[in-house]
């Protein structure tokens, strides 16, 4: 049977590593690269690389950084980040991604993922959603969770499946860095209504926040975080072995 | 010198890593000759089924890579490539494929009901057959698969299944010619390590 799926998440400014809380005042962790082959080499199932540099150099800098990292780490590399075109998902794909992750590039553009889904095909494609609670409906924000879109989330992300979007990650903004655990409200009602792997993203602060989440949601596919693999207040070897003893499929 | 077939489908810079870092040179190619002088060959590509048989027939690559699998080099199919190497795939219609092993490529939801469609993640190996291709690895060991379709062929061309609701065939094998339906550049050291055994060949 097929695994859960433990990412660590890294998210890359001028080629290294940063993680703030609730996605302000970033400070620096460490290098992609040695992280990436750290993590790889303790069981994670999958990196995601996330580019947070704004400029023309911050990107040249940061494509660098993935090839040498994909020249070096042989599990799945998603890249997202400011993914607006179908020349980025090129881009990222030639430096080493396997698959392009979109978020605000899809709300600008309701075609790019058809499009991208198309051209690389489905499995290439990930939508990543950030969702928070307004007034007790599910909104999705862009901008690195900066302005409310007043998009309903649960009928985009079915929108951006039928278009071909081939994985979701969704992050809770209300949950993210508050380290209380995953938003399983939310993750429920989106696993309902579509049939693509989901990826749960923001809220883990502790192993037992990933047992929790998978044995509320049986059929959800992956969880993802950041800072707390990063500073190791979660171990993801003791994590696997942790699923294990809980019957959670895990790669071990 | 080892040859991947480059056809104008899907991404090769994670093979090419890969086999680099296992110390072998590596060529990624279009040209007759390449291929043919190739020691072993690497077929690989991810997408539709239609489009890539096609591309592969633009410049006659199909019947240069029966050729040489006919003279006994080495031939390695990935994931797509793996499927070409079989008769017929039912994906969007029946198309022919390459016909080196016997059996067709038949849709994943077809025969399940309570997994999801594509098979995207890591899932466990059983080794069925003594192949060279499992030399340095074991039943049990987990690859990266990412597909909505599989090989429904004999059971004689099987080398290794894996459970998704059904068994579905994760490698194939006849004479010197293989195929994985998993990821080999993409599932850590136990990829690696079925690389190198068919680079070893």
């Amino acid at each position: 049977m097929i695994t859960k799926r433990i990412i660590p998440c890294l998210d890359v400014k001028n080629g290294r590593v940063v993680k703030g809380t609730n996605f302000k005042d970033l400070h620096d962790v460490s290098s992609p690269i040695d992280l990436a082959s750290y993590y790889s080499s303790i069981g994670a199932d999958e990196l995601v690389f996330y580019d947070i540099s704004a400029s023309y150099e911050g990107r040249k800098i940061f494509t660098d950084i993935l090839k040498k990292t994909a020249e070096n780490v042989f599990i799945p590399l998603t890249v997202g980040g400011g993914i607006n075109t179908l020349e980025d998902f090129s881009l990222v794909l030639s430096s080493g991604a396997d698959k392009v992750s979109v978020n605000s590039g899809a709300i600008k553009d309701p075609t790019l993922i058809k499009k991208a889904a198309s051209l690389y095909g489905s499995q290439c494609v990930v939508l990543s959603v950030d969702v928070k609670k307004v007034d007790n409906e599910y909104h999705v924000f862009s901008m690195g969770g900066r302005v409310d879109t007043k998009k309903e989330a649960l009928s985009w992300i079915k929108y951006c499946v039928e278009q071909g979007a081939g994985e979701v990650v969704v992050n809770s903004i209300d949950t993210d860095g508050v380290k209380k655990g995953f938003d399983i409200e939310l993750l429920k009602k989106v696993c309902k209504i579509i049939s693509v792997p989901v990826i749960a993203s923001g809220g883990a602060g502790c192993e037992e926040d990933f047992i929790t989440l998978f044995k509320e949601i049986p059929s959800l596919d992956a969880a993802l975080a950041a800072s707390i693999f990063h500073f190791k207040e979660v171990n993801i070897k003791s994590l696997k072995q942790n699923m294990k003893e809980n019957n959670i499929p895990t790669r071990i | 010198m080892i040859c991947i077939v480059d056809y104008g489908v899907g991404n090769l810079f994670s093979l090419v890593s890969s086999i680099s870092s296992l110390g072998f040179e590596v060529r990624v190619s279009s040209s007759k000759e390449d291929i043919e002088q190739a020691s072993k060959i690497i077929l690989p590509g991810v997408g539709a089924f239609e489009d890539a048989i096609n591309k592969l027939k633009i410049n006659n690559l199909d019947q240069i890579i029966i050729e040489q699998a006919k003279k006994g080099v080495p031939l390695l199919g990935i994931c797509l490539g793996m499927q070409l190497l079989f008769e017929r795939s039912f994906e969007f219609g029946c198309h022919q494929g390459l016909g080196l092993i016997k059996g067709d490529i038949v849709p994943i939801q077809d025969y399940v009901k309570n997994v999801k469609i594509p098979h995207i993640g890591w899932n466990k190996l059983k080794i069925i057959k003594n192949s060279p291709l499992f030399k340095y690895i074991k039943t049990g060991d987990y690859v990266y698969f990412v597909h909505s379709y599989f090989a429904s062929t004999e059971e004689k061309y099987i080398s290794s299944l894996t459970d998704y609701e059904i068994e579905l065939t994760a490698s194939c094998e006849y004479k010197n010619v293989f195929g994985c339906q998993f990821h080999p550049e993409k599932s850590g050291e136990v990829g690696l390590k079925i690389l190198k055994a068919f680079l070893e060949m």
